[in-house]
């Protein structure tokens, strides 16, 4: 099409492996994303990659390997974040802030004293798709293995917890112990990312997709699938734009989600105005049953 | 203060409890029997929904003893009750169905698969049919009245087979018919042998209706029938304002101090007249 040949790429070893690698992580964050944007703490996504990003600077100078260094920095980060949240005074997003930046700021600081390593840390703040090894495509796969695995067997409790917090555990849900895993779901999850999409544009591929999947549907278990292959769609494609664009991969994922997201909200109005004769966003005409029932 | 029965399922010996350190119920005593139901009254503040937290087990105990069916109550060892929130704590937007909302009412008894076990299912349908509420049954939260929104809920209450059932001002911004409604389903399920406790602004509509009240303010005030318990003494001290208690024909009504009217009537009453 257009004198273009789409498939070009993938005759190329590190393209594949890196489409393979972004397509994982972008059904990863989209999965663990309906969560995240649920439970109301958009902003954790950005907080914590900032915060494994300190983790994985403090691991590379004390000569740990990177992920099991941000993998632990990552997950104190996550319990600290929902320990400090749960203090009244201090709410989710002043706690994420706190914990994040200063962690971030620990990374820039070790940086700023050793110039040499600056180089090693430009995949982690931007994303570097193209140098996507073996190690890495395990370790996305492990970590969507396990997330799916987590959000299979946990569903219940983890739509009760994220739907009520405060009843879920009257009822019997062991909060501490999901929400620690959730904890530990999330610090894998910006790990496993964080090389692929980069600091700076983890938060929007675990925000972007569940924002497109509830505008689409009022249905919990409808909005996690649509949202992890919203996710993994967008990631397919947005690396062909990447490739046959010219622009950085991370970047052309998110503008994609960002244009797609666009297309959602607009679609969702036209159709409710053409239903109602007004812009309403997300929402839905009664039948004519459900209305009589409610009202006679 | 009512004495005990035979059979408590709530018992409160000295209980001080609330949060974070602060005590928002101090020495409380109280006695509720298997099959009773009793309302909860009391100003903002003075410690209803923590009364019910303490015997969900969702509050600090500070001093004394919260014993639901004979067994210490604490953050630990919660009991299996039932109970409805109040719906202005729920996100309406959050995206779940009827069903999905009932079905969190056996989150912990349904096995490690995330779809429901057939018996959720029937028990859920059989819950829906008597509640009225099986052509909402796909419904979103959002999409329903007050009314069936709080039959929903009750619905998840329900489902776990409660003999004690907790409610936390049901009837609180629904309309009279609905108010009606919902207390006629109490009272079926007390009926069935279902114990229910449930808090109430509500002095005329609601809690002058039920067998029993317990006016409480950080502290239990006063206990017994309505007609005992709703005197201009028990409702200033409940309260902290004067009160008017109307009694007739078997009739218990409250209503609040005329005096801010009659200042504010005063002037206009008093105002000459303009000759035109």
């Amino acid at each position: 099409m257009f004198g273009i040949d789409v498939t070009e790429p993938l005759q190329f070893d590190f393209f594949r492996n890196a489409i393979l690698a972004a397509t994982m992580v972008g059904a990863l964050t989209g999965l663990v994303g309906v969560f995240v944007v649920l439970r109301r703490m958009s902003y954790i996504g950005h907080g914590m990659s900032h915060s494994v990003f300190g983790g994985a600077v403090v691991g590379y100078v004390a000569g740990f390997n990177f992920y099991v260094a941000a993998g632990l920095w990552g997950f104190l980060s996550a319990l600290l974040i929902n320990q400090t949240t749960r203090r009244r005074q201090i709410g989710a997003d002043a706690a994420i802030g706190i914990v994040t930046t200063a962690s971030f700021a620990l990374g820039v600081a070790l940086i700023s004293r050793a110039s040499s390593i600056t180089r090693n840390f430009d995949a982690a703040l931007f994303g570097n798709l193209l140098g996507v090894s073996r190690t890495d495509l395990w370790v996305i796969a492990g970590v969507l293995v396990f997330t799916i695995a987590v959000v299979f067997f946990f569903y219940k409790q983890l739509l009760f917890l994220t739907f009520d917090v405060d009843v879920a555990p009257i009822y019997g849900v062991p909060a501490g112990w999901i929400d620690s895993l959730f904890a530990l779901v999330l610090a894998a999850t910006i790990i496993a990312s964080i090389r692929i999409m980069g600091v700076t544009l983890i938060a929007a591929s675990l925000v972007i997709p569940p924002v497109i999947a509830r505008l689409l549907t009022d249905r919990f278990a409808v909005m996690l699938v649509l949202s992890t292959v919203l996710g993994a769609l967008v990631a397919f494609v947005g690396m062909f734009v990447s490739y046959h664009a010219d622009i950085a991969s991370g970047a052309s994922i998110v503008l994609l989600s960002a244009a797609l997201f666009v297309l959602a909200i607009a679609g969702v109005t036209v159709r409710n105005w053409l239903r109602f004769g007004h812009p309403v966003l997300a929402t839905r005409e009664l039948t004519s049953a459900e209305s009589k029932a409610l009202f006679d | 203060m009512r004495q005990s029965t035979a059979n408590d399922i709530i018992r409160l010996r000295d209980l001080s409890a609330g949060y974070e350190g602060r005590p928002v119920l101090n020495h409380v005593d109280l006695r509720i029997g298997a099959g009773e139901f009793v309302g909860i009254v009391g100003p903002s503040g003075s410690g209803k929904t923590t009364l019910m937290k303490v015997l969900l087990g969702a509050v600090d105990v500070y001093g004394g003893e919260a014993l639901v069916d004979g067994r210490s109550v604490s953050p630990r060892h919660r009991p299996s009750v039932g109970y409805v929130p109040q719906l202005e704590t729920i996100d309406w937007n959050f995206p779940a169905t009827v069903e999905e909302v009932v079905l969190m009412g056996r989150a912990m008894q349904s096995g490690p698969w995330p779809w429901p076990r057939r018996a959720d299912r029937a028990d859920m349908a059989r819950l829906l049919e008597r509640l009225g509420m099986v052509p909402f049954r796909r419904q979103h939260i959002r999409n329903l009245s007050g009314g069936q929104q709080q039959r929903v809920f009750l619905a998840r209450a329900l489902i776990r087979n409660p003999r004690l059932l907790l409610l936390d001002e049901p009837t609180s911004g629904v309309d009279i018919k609905t108010r009606d409604d919902i207390l006629h389903l109490l009272v079926d399920l007390n009926r069935e042998g279902v114990t229910v406790v449930l808090s109430t602004h509500e002095l005329n509509a609601v809690a002058a209706h039920l067998p029993r009240v317990v006016c409480i303010n950080k502290g239990v005030v006063a206990d017994g029938r309505p007609a005992d318990v709703f005197t201009t003494e028990v409702l200033r001290r409940t309260y902290g304002g004067e009160m008017v208690v109307v009694k007739q024909e078997g009739m218990t009504l409250v209503a609040d101090s005329p005096h801010l009217f009659d200042e504010l009537a005063t002037p206009v009453i008093a105002r000459p007249e303009v000759p035109v």
